[in-house]
């Protein structure tokens, strides 16, 4: 520090010293305004009712149909986001492993980015035209005595909507953790082995616990992610409204004389507070977790 | 007329919503428009339903993106009258009175009756309850959720009329789609015309002009109307108050009234709302009138209030019956 | 030890790689087989599908849009997000969960049905402001925060802040090069990949864009989609391997401090 060319003076030599609130300013009311607002006039719609502020909106989620598709929704995340999960953070290690600035990683980078983003009616094709009723891998393990549709359609049900899930949900995991595996430092390889401990070692006591933290953040992205995913499932599953975007869109848009655009907002607050739910227990799980990070 | 046409030019384009470019043919609508006229057409929401087409009219209101004019469902349409303007087109009379607004508010376009298209080299349909057999596993599936879209609540309707319910009670076609589902044979997919080519659905429930459309891709498609429940439906056409393009509205309905936009509906395989007008007259495509699928037996079509039944039926008894 | 260690790393990499690659690639591969088919079973296979893809006028149009607002977002992003995410590690640390709650909050309610709080706003706007599609952007910019944030903090998580603003600060710099000069080059991949995600987001976006009636390239995807099947299809997998191109090219971009990295290989 001493060598530096200019002489070292006091930090704050002719600068003023700003309170510590003004750097977030810019931030919050940007979010204020684009985020915070709209929520609140959804939200508020969730307690308009046909004569003033009313709750019957919040007390027709109690049916049995929309705590069915709440149900749905959360497993439907929570299993797509843990799948989405390890396998993106195998593949992630994979990619982090080899040369940083190879080709490996810029496409697979790059695929990902793409492939995070890919859903929709079109994603839900993909897989119809793979392993639907008449997709070429259906038809190709017919022909070799298999069926794999014997106890119904499964691709059209819950299960079917995971496993598309992870299809997005992978790709999103590579591209949110990769940043935490590269940060990695060899020295705590090197730490661990030159004090006779093995990869299990190293992955158990160092570097699992370091990355746990930016882990956790990652599944509780690809939960969020999931839960409020509406298109795929639109295409997949269109009748019934098995999971919650589904029946807020028939809320919002039924020809049919069935909109509520109030029950739309009721449903939204309810998967606004599931996350809210969800991410506090994230934060509990991080402050047990993060005790080694500064 | 010609006052019109300027006041039309001097706006420039027109905002029409959820008109897709395969639904009726309102692909070579659109693009004959901008061709006679010399107006863009900026065509938002292709795949939004009625209801969509409403909220943007209100969400929208006072920007230049704004719908000008909507194509609607009817039950919509007499929902949400006070959001259109009135105004009668020149062809005003060749509309059938009890399929227009006294007060010009909203007025039929086109329509079609729900038909059963299928893929004729894979199945032979000749009645609605030839769909329970085995053949059909995992084949047929409706165009829509009924609890949201007109058409899917037609199709069940349609299928009720088959199985001894009528106008007034749905219960049949839901209770016959539960018993198609415990058998295996319905799909709950959206049937595009993607998964039809493909022969993921080679079974639709839709209307007759929609699934002609479908000939195109699949050569052997074929549809099916059934004698004993011939359920057709109407859309309306209606000019939002808020317009940005008054004028260019206004030409683009008497440009769908005129004898070409009621014939190039007629090439899309709908049933224009002047049929009987432009027969009399002469001037009705022969060509694509004879194109029409052939219907035997009735026609009988939906009330409000029994819409709004079926609807509210299908709200507490649809997601169970179908088993979600 | 090293060595070892990279040659038992080696066929794990290629297995996973290639796998995970293959089952990646099968769906695309189902919608390239089903856009290239003929008309009818045994039509032979055309190209015909792709190429009527150019002849829809307002493409063109909504791509340009949609490049632009890509990177009004993503450089939004970064000036807005990241010095107010090193601030916060700085002098507030307290507020970081309210900041990355905030940034989660996007992600938890259905575009359909933010799209509902927005219109109001959006119509002032289009009124008072601007009509233009250049608009989308500041809605744009809340829906990449969930994912911006999460890349940029696991980037940050690796980078001793507090130590190196200070000696930076010590040495007289300013908050601007502190961020610049000295944050920045350490985590460069994650503020690649921030901008990464901001472009697929942007370029994959429908919902918004749509319901407000603005024309996007997902939105003019969809229009063209109507026309026919194959066409549908066809312009998914072109949409798709064009946001792949575009991205690959951005990952060339040169990264500030990327030079430091070659010692890397193997070492994990």
């Amino acid at each position: 520090m001493s060598s530096a060319a200019e002489p070292a003076g006091p930090p704050f030599r002719g600068r003023l010293r700003v309170p510590s609130w003004v750097g977030v300013v810019p931030f919050f009311v940007y979010v204020a305004a684009f985020l915070i607002l709209p929520t609140a006039i959804v939200v508020g719609g969730a307690f308009a009712g046909a004569h003033g502020p009313s709750l019957t909106n919040i007390s027709a989620l109690t049916q049995p149909y929309i705590l069915d598709s709440f149900l749905h929704s959360v497993v439907l995340s929570a299993a797509s986001a843990v799948i989405g999960a390890v396998v993106g953070a195998v593949l992630a290690y994979a990619v982090a492993s080899g040369a940083p600035n190879g080709v490996i990683r810029r496409v697979v980078t790059s695929a990902c980015g793409v492939l995070s983003q890919f859903g929709g009616v079109t994603l839900a094709f993909a897989f119809i035209a793979t392993l639907g009723g008449a997709g070429f891998i259906t038809l190709w393990l017919q022909e070799h005595g298999v069926n794999i549709y014997a106890n119904g359609v499964w691709l059209y049900q819950l299960s079917g909507l995971i496993l598309v899930y992870t299809y997005f949900q992978i790709p999103l995991m590579v591209i949110v953790f990769l940043p935490a595996l590269d940060g990695i430092r060899p020295q705590w390889r090197e730490a661990t082995s030159n004090l006779g401990g093995t990869s299990w070692h190293y992955w158990r006591h160092i570097a699992g616990p370091l990355l746990l933290p930016a882990f956790l953040g990652c599944l509780l992205l690809l939960f969020a992610n999931s839960f409020s995913a509406y298109a795929t499932a639109a295409a997949l599953i269109n009748q019934g409204g098995i999971i919650v975007p589904l029946q807020i869109s028939n809320a919002l848009s039924s020809e049919v004389g069935l909109a509520q655009a109030n029950l739309a907002s009721s449903l939204a607050l309810a998967m606004v507070v599931i996350v809210v739910v969800v991410t506090a227990l994230y934060s509990w799980l991080q402050s047990r977790t993060a005790r080694w990070v500064r | 007329m010609s006052g019109l046409i300027a006041a039309a030019r001097k706006e420039g384009q027109l905002n029409v919503i959820a008109l897709p470019p395969d639904w009726a043919n309102y692909g070579a609508i659109i693009s004959g428009f901008t061709a006679k006229y010399g107006i863009k057409v900026n065509s938002a929401n292709p795949n939004g339903s009625s209801q969509d087409e409403v909220n943007a009219v209100r969400s929208q209101g006072g920007t230049s993106r704004a719908p000008d004019v909507l194509d609607i469902g009817m039950a919509v349409a007499l929902a949400n009258t006070t959001l259109f303007t009135p105004y009668q087109v020149t062809e005003w009379s060749g509309i059938p009175t009890s399929q227009k607004d006294p007060g010009g508010l909203w007025y039929q376009d086109y329509g079609g009756y729900m038909s059963i298209g299928y893929d004729s080299s894979k199945f032979t349909i000749t009645s609605v309850q030839d769909l329970l057999k085995p053949a059909f596993k995992g084949a047929v599936a409706l165009n829509g959720d009924p609890t949201k879209a007109n058409a899917a609540l037609n199709g069940v309707m349609m299928a009720s009329l088959a199985n001894g319910g009528s106008l007034d009670s749905i219960a049949q076609g839901v209770a016959f789609f539960h018993h198609l589902n415990q058998l295996g044979n319905f799909v709950p997919i959206q049937a595009t015309t993607a998964t039809v080519k493909n022969g993921t659905t080679p079974v639709v429930f839709d209307w007759d002009y929609l699934s002609a459309a479908h000939g195109k891709d699949v050569p052997t498609w074929k549809v099916f109307v059934p004698p004993n429940a011939v359920l057709g439906g109407y859309y309306a056409q209606a000019i939002s108050k808020t317009a940005p393009d008054p004028a260019a509205a206004r030409l683009w309905e008497e440009y769908l009234y005129s004898v070409a936009g009621q014939n190039l509906w007629l090439q899309g395989g709908a049933r224009p709302v002047e049929m009987a007008a432009l027969t009399t007259a002469g001037t009705l495509n022969q060509t694509y009138a004879a194109a029409l699928p052939p219907v035997g037996g009735t026609p009988v079509f939906l009330s409000p209030s029994q819409a709004t039944t079926a609807a509210t039926y299908l709200d507490s008894n649809w997601a169970q019956a179908i088993g979600s | 030890m090293n060595r070892r260690r990279h040659r038992r790393l080696e066929p794990f990499r290629t297995i996973v790689l290639v796998v995970l690659g293959i089952l990646f690639l099968v769906p695309i591969g189902a919608m390239v087989e089903f856009s290239t088919r003929g008309v009818g079973i045994n039509s032979p296979r055309t190209l015909s599908s792709f190429t009527s893809i150019f002849s829809y006028p307002d493409l063109t149009g909504a791509i340009v849009a949609s490049l632009e607002l890509a990177a009004i977002t993503s450089a939004a992003m970064l000036v807005l997000l990241l010095p107010t995410m090193v601030w916060v590690r700085l002098r507030v640390p307290r507020m970081v969960r309210v900041i990355e709650v905030l940034c989660l909050a996007p992600l938890t309610i259905p575009a359909i049905v933010l799209v509902v709080g927005l219109a109001p706003l959006y119509q002032w706007i289009n009124i008072n402001l601007s009509d233009s599609i250049l608009t989308l952007g500041f809605a744009y910019l809340i829906l990449v925060l969930p994912y911006a944030y999460r890349s940029l903090d696991a980037g940050l998580s690796g980078v001793d802040v507090r130590t190196l603003s200070e000696a930076a600060r010590s040495l007289g710099a300013g908050w601007a090069t502190v961020v610049t000069r000295i944050i920045v080059p350490n985590m460069s991949s994650a503020v690649l990949n921030a901008c990464l995600l901001s472009v697929a987001v942007v370029l994959g976006e429908f919902t918004i864009a749509n319901l407000l009636n603005f024309e996007n390239l997902q939105v003019a995807i969809a229009t063209i989609g109507r026309a026919n099947a194959g066409v549908s299809i066809a312009v998914a997998v072109a949409s798709l391997l064009f946001v792949f191109v575009l991205l690959l090219a951005l990952s060339f971009v040169p990264r500030p401090g990327s030079r430091r990295r070659r010692v890397r290989i193997g070492v994990l």
